[in-house]
């Protein structure tokens, strides 16, 4: 097995140390250890954290791998600084069976870019009526702990007590997108001001912030563990916020791109700003911020959802929901959270990575840097400035909202179990 | 004048005042044995509609001939199926056939904006009525006829007390004469019930009331919207009749108007329900002339977006005069 030496790297933005890696794992941290013909990779003002882990990914494999393959998106995960990401379950077939969870699994082995951990539905198809085999999923090789009919909510109240109570049997968790449906039927950007004089249909808060508070109560009665998918309204905060100083099990995640954009992107009508949940207010964004940097919203998950040019080169009704996400989010929260004085480098390793991987079950992932532990790792350049460009990306697609934006943060180098998947900037 | 005619919010108020008098030099034009100008002879308008629309394509095709410009039309109602596509690859079909403006009339709010801004094509782009979003030259053919009616030919609506009824939510018209008529000065009230305003009505620059009743009085025009029936199956509102009752004008509420205030509708109405067949008809009721009005105010925008600055008016003048002479 090949040996690594990480030289002067800043671990979690503190003082400059030296790590080893052996093989999987890191050897040594410390202070001017010896290359011993180890690789040496100069990090000379760099931050290393560990490696990110993105709980909601949308890979797109299989059935549209027109937008994304496991293999692109996986290398965009590394390219972003991820070590594992958890598949989405809205794929054709959907993921409701062992066998598609296991599929795309053994896919994400296969390439060797970044873990992937399959998402299984809740529902058979998404539809909502019946539970899919939760149990033979979590069975499976891919050892599914995240359930989720992302995409659709999962609104009838009885089928959600019935799945937080199911998945108690494996530690499971719901991951719930959070959309009552019927206030939210055409709905097509942020119901405010914006929209009354855009004439386009609105997506109130409430229809996010009910379904939460429904499914904390929920949560709280059968005394299981819910996850709210990204979190996007100043109102939702406040309930997950309650729900926590009542000591229930409830986590949530905010993307990237509501901790920065806003619905007045909207009046452009450019579609590469619809997204669902919808870009929200300033009072929103600066609430998801605030909730993020105190612990109330857990992680960052980029809702990656890759679409082809022409299912954004249209007019706004006609054209899909989603932006992806993978190969800018570190960037994205250095320039709202750190770069603001609001989280430091533990605190982005603590939010991207460690409990991101609590939350999922995930072992191996979110660890420490430390002696013994698996050497999951990214190297990033915190001083380089850059504009977003397209062209670059590793995905297969290209709805970005940041392109022709500046934006702070490189990642140099990616390590997966110890193999470099991103050296220098570049995919390995 | 910008390129386009997106929204009302395009026109600043020298805009809209050089849009209504040229469309008053055109409506002279109507006058005559002869309608037309030779102003865009040899350019192209296309007639883009994805909706179903009868009055505003043939307004949008009777101003263009009467300019002597080519007219096509082109009515590409909105598959699902065939989503936005159609909307990129018809733009791109129109443009090799060398358009250069295209009336874009669409179901989705914003296509107008996005046929543009996008790069597909270069013409011209006026918005004939965009989703739930604007209308801007049904805007201006009300304040061209509000103008004639309640403040004088080349003058703004500066304290004239403007009041819209009906269905704000959903209403295209609305948006784009809430911009307008400010612009151009007038004190704007939309009276709705409160499920049919968009959140956030308080911040347009107009008031808003709940009561028709209440303002009838104070207003020098009423603007009835159409109410579309199949609204009442979403909660909208209890039942017809209750809006009708509501927010319905009748004769009694018309007697409560001042002497001078006219009743306009952008078509079309829905006799019994918001406006009844008896205000309809009366003389008060603009609605007609709001048509033809329409007509002169497309062919002042077609002509101020393709045909530039001087030729049409001083031709229009020119052959005025010849008129006068032969006469």
């Amino acid at each position: 097995m090949s040996t690594i030496l990480i030289r002067g790297a800043k671990v979690l933005g503190g003082e400059p140390r030296d790590v080893l890696v052996d093989g999987e794992t890191v050897a040594a941290v410390g202070a001017s250890l010896p290359a011993d013909g180890a690789q040496v990779v100069e990090a000379d003002g760099l931050i290393l954290l560990p490696g990110l882990v993105d709980l909601h990914t949308h890979l797109r494999e299989p059935g549209r791998e027109d937008s994304e393959t496991v293999l692109t998106g996986t290398r965009a995960a590394a390219a972003g600084g991820y070590t594992a990401v958890h598949a989405m379950a809205n794929t054709f077939p959907v993921a409701d069976t062992a066998g598609v969870v296991e599929q795309v699994w053994r896919l994400g082995r296969g390439y060797g870019y970044c873990d992937v951990q399959p998402v299984g539905a809740v529902t058979v198809g998404l539809e909502g009526r019946k539970l899919a085999e939760l149990g033979a999923m979590a069975d499976s090789a891919a050892q599914v702990r995240v359930f989720s009919d992302d995409g659709k909510c999962v609104d009838d109240a009885v089928i959600m007590r019935r799945a937080l109570e199911y998945v108690k049997a494996f530690d499971g968790v719901v991951a719930q997108h959070a959309q009552e449906p019927r206030l939210t039927e055409g709905a097509q950007m942020n119901e405010g001001t914006v929209s009354g004089e855009l004439g386009l249909t609105g997506w109130p808060a409430v229809a996010e912030e009910s379904i939460i508070a429904r499914d904390v109560l929920l949560a709280a009665h059968v005394g299981s563990r819910v996850h709210i998918c990204h979190l996007s309204t100043a109102g939702s905060v406040e309930i997950v916020r309650w729900a926590k100083s009542k000591g229930w099990d409830v986590t949530a995640e905010v993307t990237p791109h509501h901790l920065l954009l806003t619905d007045e992107l909207v009046r452009s009508y450019d579609p590469v700003y619809k997204v669902n949940p919808p870009l929200r207010t300033e009072a929103d964004v600066l609430a998801l911020r605030e909730a993020l940097a105190d612990g109330t919203i857990d992680c960052v998950a980029t809702d990656h959802a890759p679409h082809p040019h022409e299912d954004k080169d249209c007019e706004w009704a006609a054209a899909a929901m989603g932006m992806v996400g993978l190969e800018t989010a570190l960037s994205v929260v250095q320039h709202t959270m750190v770069d603001t004085g609001l989280l430091d480098w533990a605190g982005v390793a603590d939010r991207m990575s460690a409990r991101p991987a609590v939350i999922g079950r995930l072992a191996g992932h979110g660890r420490p840097i430390a002696e013994g532990e698996p050497a999951n790792l990214v190297l990033l350049d915190p001083a380089y400035r850059g504009v977003v460009n397209p062209a670059g990306f590793a995905s297969r697609s290209r709805n970005t909202p940041y392109e022709g934006r500046e934006l702070p943060g490189r990642v140099m180098a990616t390590f997966l179990r110890g193999h470099a998947t991103v050296m220098d900037g570049k995919l390995t | 004048m910008k390129r386009h005619l997106i929204s009302a919010a395009d026109l600043t108020r020298d805009d809209a005042l050089l849009v209504l008098d040229t469309a008053e030099e055109m409506a002279r034009v109507a006058d005559r044995p002869i309608k037309k100008l030779p102003t865009l002879r040899g350019r192209t308008v296309v007639n883009l509609f994805f909706e179903d629309s009868t009055r505003t394509r043939i307004s949008f095709e009777a101003a263009a001939k009467r300019l002597s410009a080519d007219v096509i039309n082109f009515s590409a109602k909105g598959s699902s199926v065939s989503k936005g596509e159609s909307l990129k690859d018809t733009a791109l079909t129109l443009e090799a056939m060398g358009a250069d403006a295209v009336v874009v009339r669409h179901h989705s709010s914003g296509a107008p904006q996005r046929l543009a801004t996008s790069g597909w094509i270069n013409s011209s782009v006026v918005n004939a009525g965009d989703g739930t979003h604007e209308h801007p030259t049904q805007a201006l053919l009300d304040a061209f006829t509000m103008r004639r009616h309640l403040s004088g030919v080349g003058r703004d609506l500066a304290g004239r007390r403007i009041t819209i009824v009906g269905d704000v939510l959903h209403s295209r018209v609305a948006r784009s004469n809430v911009l307008l008529l400010t612009t151009l000065g007038a004190e704007v009230t939309l009276v709705a019930p409160p499920t049919l305003l968009p959140i956030g009505v308080e911040q347009w620059s107009c008031q808003v009331s709940y009561d028709l009743d209440a303002v009838l009085a104070k207003s020098d025009a009423v603007m009835m919207l159409r109410v579309q029936r199949e609204r009442m199956n979403a909660a909208f509102f209890p039942t017809e009749r209750e809006y009708s009752r509501r927010y319905g004008l009748d004769g009694l509420r018309m007697a409560a108007l001042p002497e001078h205030a006219i009743v306009m509708h952008p078509g079309p109405m829905n006799r019994g329900m918001e406006i009844t067949a008896e205000v309809a008809d009366s003389p008060r009721c603009t609605a007609v002339e709001q048509v033809a009005n329409g007509v002169s105010t497309r062919m002042a925008v077609l002509y101020l977006l393709l045909g530039g600055s001087e030729p049409a008016i001083a031709t229009a003048r020119t052959e005025d005069a010849r008129t006068e002479e032969s006469k």
